[in-house]
């Protein structure tokens, strides 16, 4: 992680993904930015609803709020031309570090991950760290065989047509 | 959609298993693989119908879909690795799409500090 990065590699940086456990799955990407500023785009909602919802997804946001704080709450409401119904994200702030770490619930359900957001900042770039930890084992499973991604329905998106 | 996350998955499997269309629909699927245009049109249903109890057996683990082109193919699910690491894939890409953006907003608020006459590291 602490290597040089090529300028090919700043032009195309790399998303990985990992399951690091039984409940876990580690995402990591790099950015040129400092952390401040990918701190702000996660917590700002003007910010947030510029990125969070790409057009592949065909996803448009009706609102976001956010409360960033320790206990604090964010709700995401979010339509799908598919969908008669709005959805909605929810969840709490469990804790709030800017511009280094940012952890919340996702309670869409029951057996909902606490997602953990660490950035770390070097020589202007920051590198990002987002772990989605799963209250069980069985909680992962039913996640990946339902086919939703953080709550979100297979259909919300198109990206499974890119496979 | 969200409310599928909320009962165990035990719950879910009966849920799922409580609708004589849904049985059907898993007996049907276990002689051979369609389409949900297909067992729409073999339940003399709705598309919408369908789809809806294509996903609750989906949520409940018992059948995967997979889209090939426009045509959304269902099939008996097994929850095995090849179903974890599309899955993990799919994360990936979901993920790799929001940073795509990401990058775009930070270079606008890049510009938009410099233009504010602000250095980035003060």
């Amino acid at each position: 992680m602490d290597a040089k990065l090529t300028s090919e590699q700043m032009q195309k940086p790399i998303t990985t993904t990992d399951r690091r456990s039984d409940r876990e799955v580690v995402v990591t990407r790099t950015f040129n930015a400092p952390a401040r500023m990918i701190f702000d785009a996660w917590t700002k909602p003007e910010i947030i609803m510029k990125w969070w919802t790409p057009p592949s997804f065909g996803i448009t946001f009706i609102s976001c709020e956010v409360d960033v704080r320790a206990g604090g709450t964010y709700r995401f409401v979010m339509g799908h031309p598919a969908f008669d119904q709005p959805m909605a994200f929810h969840g709490k702030y469990l804790e709030v570090d800017p511009p280094k770490r940012l952890v919340w619930t996702n309670e869409e359900g029951e057996e909902g991950s606490v997602t953990t957001l660490t950035l770390e900042e070097k020589d202007g770039m920051t590198h990002l760290v987002l772990s989605d930890l799963y209250p069980s084992k069985a909680a992962l499973d039913e996640a990946m065989a339902s086919g939703s991604i953080n709550g979100y329905p297979e259909q919300f998106n198109q990206l499974d047509t890119l496979l | 959609m969200v409310q599928f996350h909320q009962a165990p998955r035990i719950d879910v499997s009966f849920a799922a298993l409580s609708d004589a269309t849904r049985r059907g629909v898993l007996e049907q699927l276990g002689r051979t693989d369609a389409s949900i245009t297909e067992l729409a049109r073999r339940f003399d249903m709705t598309l919408t119908g369908m789809k809806k109890h294509v996903s609750v057996l989906e949520q409940a683990g018992l059948v995967t879909t997979a889209k090939v082109g426009r045509v959304r193919t269902c099939k008996l699910g097994g929850r095995g690795l090849e179903e974890e690491a599309a899955w993990i894939e799919r994360y990936r890409q979901m993920w790799a799409a929001r940073f795509e953006e990401l990058d775009k907003v930070v270079e606008q608020l890049k510009q938009k500090e410099q233009s504010d006459g602000r250095k980035a590291n003060e």
